[in-house]
Order: structure tokens, then C-alpha cells, then sequence
């Protein structure tokens, strides 16, 4: 890891002196070049990413209350405590089950769009950023607004009083647990904001796949529509959507901000790993030793997540290899 | 190098300048709003955290005071949002930790060392306060914090609402649910009680005639009644008579103010508010009997003023806080009584407030003092969340109160054990 930070240190200085270069020599040196670009970038994910990640596998061993230089090494006690005598485990169940929903929902809801986009003849843009704005909506904000605005409990929020037409008594979405209509109230926060930024890579997959496919079907007597999509575009779109479902399941299993700010913490429900970890590490408990137990099972588990879905769906082969 | 290169490169440069100098000056300017105060008054600085206050004008008014004092630069970071003891507590372990806080009495606090000793700034105004304040800031003699106003918290209820149903104020946890019944329109709904429950969860257990700890400090909140006052609450909880998930939660008098429940719990914080919106269509109670050995309770909630001992200017803080909140009663007094309505803590200061003198807040003020229930500073924030957690599962869940309180009782005894060995 040294390494990598000093290199990427230094180089910045013999970059300045071939200004004066003529220019073939900046464009002659690859491996300079390739540490001029990658380094800064390097730098921020050896301070921001790894040093963290250290420092969680270092402190998950220590007896760590209410400090984060502890000295006290209390061995796989964290773990056990986090597995055993915890809430985390009902939490990595919880979240499997949405990331197991919200996963395919958003992929399916995002290449729809993207084909619909895709089929416009005008105001194709127009209906691209209409449906990509909400992704520049922050999770706290559009909670606020699921919240207090779209799903309150009271017979004038929106839910309700479409609900009322029909004669339906008003519905508490969020604090009655049973039946669940809280998961009604985070999936379709989920998928608004994040289906336009998908929907944008599909729609950029697209406009990639080559026309001459679809003649050479159409002359082999391939039927537009579903024919076509099914042999083509999906079968094109395989590296994108490969990489939209690695996002999707990463992005489910960092949930956070909507679950805090919609079910709060004070529920023994819905309760996400980073919630949990949260209230271990930063909340009331400031454990930082078990906090950073379960962080590190965390990330080991999405590393072999998507190590394995890598492996079964291709991730990285991409369309070269055909 | 030609002097073509060269004119070339100086343009460059200049344009990086003035990048550069357009940078620094936007950054100077985020660094000039950080509400320091810029470099009046002498050179110490002191951060002071409060949660948001609700009332208008609250934010200035402790800017003002905060403004007023002369030997050091007070800053105050006014922290809204849902969850200031969170937000305390991870910011105290970080170097951009208050000087100053307020917060309610907790003994881990002081068992940490978080908070300092606070007795030789209040032992000459001991007499003043309260008892009951100092009593539940004292451990082992020594006092921890500065009261800084009592918050009793109980039923609001619309007079004309409960004449129109025919309903009696209710003494009894089963009375509260019939008149809920009674109350409840297609309209308006009979009781609101917090969209999550837990502002009651202390008063069901005192109402039980139970407590949160015993003298000894061990736990008195498992009895059958609270049980059995837990059922009732599931109960009512889905019966559809209760306001859920409204706009704001029970600490804001919106709810009861425009009609969207009949009963609301609150505090005392709301009533000048209730009062202007709704004038005399307005009373109050306190948490009805819960079983057959029940009692009525107030929660006499409050803030108090805190000094982060393992902060860097531990003397300067607490000179800020004996300054503020022991000679200043001008300020005091503004802070009780100019924006929502408070208890003072000193009799000197309570004795003046003719604003709590009559009508409806006299009659809180004597609810506070007969029925109150003050807080324990050996039942700390670990204790308040494992007692959630009961409420989230037995109340809003459906599942088995005995085996919730049971769960609740292992997280409590683990913090007993932290706390008391």
C-alpha cells in the first residue's frame, strides 16, 4: 500500500518539468502518464478507503467503548458478541429479502424505461432528464417528503386520500408494522430516485448495439418486438446489466439514509446492517469494537457477493470475449 | 525556451491564479460562517451544542445571550433533526467536541468522566433550585449539571370536543381507551400519543405504580401491571382511534391545533401556542391509572447545562455556564418563559413568573408538582432505548410484552453492571 502513496506522490514534480517538453514526450511516457491520472484518485482511496478498512479489521479485536485507540485485545469477542447477542443477523436476513426485491424490480423498471426512451421520436430528451432529476434528489429529502407529504397517516396525505375515493380508512404507513406498508413507502422512494440513473446506462447500452443486427434479423425473419429484444438487445445489453445489478446489490446492502429517516431507530423492524452497525458504533452504545466486527462481515460479505455473481453473469468478460 | 512558450506558460499561470485566488476566496468565505463570531472579545472559544427548539425566536434568543458574554467567543451549534443524543454523543468522542452541552442527567456520563463537577459554581445558589433538579444532577455528592428548565409533559385535551362526545376526562388507562372510542370521527382522531409511543413509556410504567429502578438501583419496571398496561396500549394502538404517522410528532401542538386529534400528549413547551390557536377550548390531565394499584403521572422532562470535562477549555466553560445560567436570571427567566412556557428550576425565578401564575398554567405547574416525575440519572440512555425497543415490539409489533420486557431486562442489567459493577 506504501508504495502505491509514495509513487503517486512523487510523480507530480517530473510532470511539471515536461511542460517545457515538447509535447510528444507527455504523450511518450504511458507509465507516467498512467500514474499522473490514476494517482490523486489512488491517494483518496488509500486515505478514504483502506486506512478505514485497517483500522475497522484492527479495531474489530479490541475492547473499543467510547474510544477508537483502544488497547484492551479481546480476540473474536466482537464477533461473537455481534452474531450472537445482537440484532445484526435478523438485520442481513431483513436486507436480503430486499435486496432480493428491489434488486430486479429497479433492473426491469430501468431497462423499461430505457426502452421507452429509446422508442421516442421527439422529446427524447426532454423524457431522459425528466426521468434521471430525481437521482440528484438526496435520500434524506425525498424521505422527508415520502414522509410527510406522499404517505402520512392522516386523511390528507396523498396515499390516503386516493385511498378515501374507494372508501379505504386511512393507513399509518409507517408506524404500525402490520400489515408492512412501510416497505410499500421505501420501495417506491428506491426506485424513484434510483431508476433514471439506471435507465441512463441501459439507454446509453443501446444506442451502442449496433442497427445491423436488427436488419440482419429482420432479413432473417426475426419479428420486431419481443423476438428481437429477447435475441438482441438483451443479450447485447448483458455487460450493462451485469454491472447495473453488482450497483443495485451494493447500493441495497449500503441502505441507510431513508430506513433512518423513515422507520427511525426507535423500531425493532427494518432495521438495515448499516443502521445497526450504527447504533452499535456511532449511536448511543459507541462501541466501536463490535461496530466494526459487523462491518467487517459486512464487507467480506458483499465482497463474495459479487465475486460469485461476477463469476455466474460474466462481470468483466464483456463483449470482447465473444 | 522561446519567449512564445514562455508569454504562453505566464498566461497559463495567470489564469491559475486567479483560479486559485477565486478558489481561496470562496473557501475563506465558507470558513468566515462558522458562527464564531469573527475575533471580538478575548481569545478563547467555546462551542455550545443545544437541540432544536421548536418555538420561535429560541435559536436567537440563546445566540443573544450567548452574544452577550464578554470573556469568550460562544458559538452554538443548534442541532435539529430527531436525534441529538446521537449526535451529542458521536461528536463528543471527536475534537470538534462542545465545550458546552445540554442534556438530561445521565450517569454515564458523569461514570466516563464526560462531564465535570459543576458543584462549586451551584453550591452557592443550591438553596434556590429546585431539590428535586439537584437531586437528580448529584452522585456522590457532587452536582453535574446546571437545570436549566423543567418540562412537565401530559394530556392536552379540546374541552368542546369531549362535551360534544360526552366524555369525562379520563382517570383510567380504560377510560383513556373508551373515550379515544368516543372521540374518534371520520374526521378527527381520538388520541395522539407520539407516532411511536415511547413519549409515554415512562408514565405507563409510573402510573403502574411501578418505577424505571428501585432505591437500589435495580429493575422495578417488570411488574404485572405494566404488563397488563402494555396490553392495553396494543390495544389501542390498533383500535383506529389513535393518530398515526400525522405531520408532526407530540412535541409540536400542530396536531391538536388544527384538529386532527382530540387528546394530544405534549408538554408544556406548547401551551402559549395551544392557547393562541384555540384560546379556552383548551385543558389538560395527566396520565391516567394504569390497574388497580395505579397512580396518575406527569414526566417532568427539563434540559440542563452540561460542561464537556475532556474538553480543551474545561474553566472557560464553566465560567460561561455559571455566568449564563446562574447570575444571568434575566436570561433565565426570557429562556422559561418568552417562547414556549417552562418551569424555572429557581424558586427566585418561579416565584416572579406570573405568566405561569394562573388559568391553565397554574394548573400544570401544580400537575408538575403533584404528580411529577423527575429524571433518574441512573437510568441512562442504553436503559431509555432498551425500553423502546419494548414499545416497538409489544406495542406497535403485537409480540409478547412479557418476552420484550424480558429482552429489555438483560440490555439493562448488562448497563447496571457497567455502571454500578
Amino acid at each position: 500500500m506504501s508504495t502505491t502513496t509514495t509513487r503517486g506522490v512523487a510523480q507530480p514534480a517530473p510532470a511539471k518539468a515536461s511542460q517545457a517538453r515538447p509535447r510528444r514526450g507527455l504523450r511518450s511516457n504511458a507509465t507516467l502518464n498512467f500514474w499522473l491520472f490514476t494517482g490523486p484518485f489512488l491517494i483518496g482511496l488509500v486515505i478514504f478507503v483502506f486506512v478505514p478498512i485497517g483500522w475497522s479489521i484492527w479495531l474489530s479485536f479490541f475492547d473499543a467503548r467510547y474510544t477508537v485507540t483502544p488497547s484492551n485485545f479481546v480476540g473474536f469477542d466482537n464477533y461473537r458478541q455481534i452474531l450472537t447477542n445482537s440484532n445484526f443477523p435478523d438485520s442481513l436476513l431483513t436486507f436480503t429479502i430486499f435486496a432480493a426485491f428491489i434488486v430486479p424490480t429497479t433492473w426491469a423498471l430501468s431497462l423499461g424505461l430505457a426502452l421507452l426512451v429509446n422508442q421516442l421520436r421527439f422529446m427524447r430528451a426532454f423524457f431522459r432528464s425528466v426521468f434521471f432529476l430525481p437521482t440528484a434528489v438526496s435520500y434524506v429529502a425525498a424521505a422527508l417528503i415520502w414522509k410527510m407529504s406522499l404517505f402520512t397517516g392522516v386523511r390528507f396525505g396523498l396515499a390516503n386520500t386516493v385511498l378515501g375515493w374507494f372508501g379505504v380508512d386511512n393507513i399509518a404507513y409507517l408506524s404500525n408494522p402490520s400489515p408492512p406498508w412501510y416497505w410499500v413507502v421505501l420501495v417506491s422512494l428506491r426506485l424513484w430516485i434510483q431508476s433514471g440513473f439506471y435507465m441512463i446506462l441501459f439507454l446509453a447500452a443501446l444506442q451502442n448495439i449496433p442497427a445491423e443486427l436488427y436488419e440482419a434479423a429482420e432479413i432473417d425473419g426475426a419479428k420486431r418486438g419481443w423476438q428481437t429484444f429477447w435475441y438482441i438487445t438483451l443479450p447485447q445489453l448483458r455487460a450493462t446489466s451485469t454491472a447495473v445489478i453488482l450497483l443495485l446489490l451494493i447500493a441495497a446492502y449500503q441502505a441507510f439514509d431513508e430506513f433512518y429517516n423513515l422507520i427511525t431507530t426507535k423500531a425493532t423492524w427494518a432495521q438495515t446492517p448499516l443502521m445497526e452497525l450504527y447504533k452499535a458504533a456511532l449511536g448511543t452504545n459507541q462501541d466501536y469494537g463490535a461496530g466494526s466486527a459487523g462491518a467487517v462481515i459486512l464487507s467480506l460479505l458483499i465482497c463474495i457477493v459479487t465475486l460469485a455473481q461476477g463469476k455466474i453473469m460474466g462481470f468483466g468478460r464483456g463483449e470482447e470475449a465473444k | 525556451m522561446s519567449a512564445m512558450s514562455n508569454s504562453n506558460w505566464s498566461r497559463r499561470s495567470i489564469f491559475r491564479a486567479a483560479a486559485g485566488m477565486a478558489a481561496a476566496g470562496t473557501l475563506a468565505a465558507c470558513g468566515g460562517n462558522n458562527g464564531r463570531g469573527g475575533g471580538s472579545g478575548s481569545g478563547t472559544n467555546l462551542v455550545q451544542f443545544f437541540h432544536a427548539y421548536g418555538e420561535a425566536g429560541t435559536e436567537q434568543a440563546i445566540k443573544r445571550y450567548a452574544k452577550a458574554y464578554s470573556k469568550a467567543n460562544v458559538s452554538t451549534t443548534w442541532i435539529t433533526g430527531t436525534n441529538f443524543e446521537a449526535k451529542l454523543f458521536s461528536s463528543l468522542l471527536t475534537k470538534q467536541a462542545p465545550d458546552v452541552f445540554e442534556f438530561h442527567p445521565q450517569l454515564q456520563l458523569v461514570k466516563s468522566g464526560q462531564v465535570a463537577d459543576l458543584s462549586d459554581i451551584i453550591d452557592p445558589v443550591k438553596s434556590d433550585f429546585n431539590p428535586a433538579d439537584i437531586n437528580s444532577h448529584t452522585v456522590d455528592g457532587k452536582i453535574y449539571g446546571v437545570r436549566m428548565i423543567d418540562d412537565p409533559q401530559f394530556f392536552y385535551y379540546r374541552k368542546s370536543m369531549l362535551e360534544k362526545a360526552k366524555v369525562e376526562v379520563p382517570t383510567t388507562l380504560d377510560e383513556l381507551l373508551e373515550a379515544a372510542a368516543k372521540l374518534t370521527t371520520d374526521k378527527v382522531k381520538g388520541i395522539d400519543l407520539g407516532n411511536d409511543f415511547t413519549p409515554v413509556q415512562g408514565n405507563l410504567i409510573w402510573s403502574a405504580g411501578a418505577d424505571t429502578l428501585d432505591a437500589n438501583n435495580q429493575i422495578a419496571y417488570h411488574t404485572d401491571a405494566v404488563v397488563q398496561g402494555l396490553k392495553q396500549l396494543r390495544q389501542l394502538f390498533t383500535s383506529g382511534h389513535v393518530l398515526l404517522d400525522a405531520p408532526t410528532d407530540w412535541w409540536d401542538p400542530s396536531s391538536l391545533n388544527q384538529g386532527l386529534c382530540a387528546i394530544q400528549w405534549g408538554g408544556l413547551w406548547s401551551m402559549p401556542a395551544m392557547q393562541k390557536a384555540l384560546g379556552d377550548d383548551l385543558g389538560i390531565f395527566p396520565f391516567p391509572k394504569v390497574g388497580d394499584n395505579g397512580k396518575l403521572s406527569v414526566t417532568n422532562g427539563g434540559w440542563s447545562m452540561f460542561v464537556n470535562a475532556k474538553g480543551k477549555n474545561v474553566e472557560a466553560a464553566k465560567a460561561y455556564v455559571k455566568w449564563l445560567w446562574i447570575e444571568q436570571k434575566k436570561y433565565q427567566e426570557d429562556w422559561a418563559l418568552s417562547y414556549g412556557f417552562h418551569v424555572p428550576p429557581r424558586s427566585s425565578i418561579a416565584a416572579q413568573a406570573t405568566k405561569l401564575k394562573s388559568g391553565l398554567p397554574a394548573e400544570a405547574v401544580k400537575l408538575f408538582t403533584d404528580y411529577g416525575h423527575f429524571d433518574n440519572i441512573a437510568w441512562d440512555q442504553t436503559m431509555i432505548t432498551a425500553l423502546n425497543d419494548v414499545i416497538a415490539s409489544s406495542v406497535r409489533k403485537g409480540g409478547d410484552p412479557e418476552a420484550a420486557l424480558d429482552a429489555c431486562d438483560k440490555k439493562v442489567d448488562v448497563e447496571l453492571k457497567k455502571l454500578f459493577g
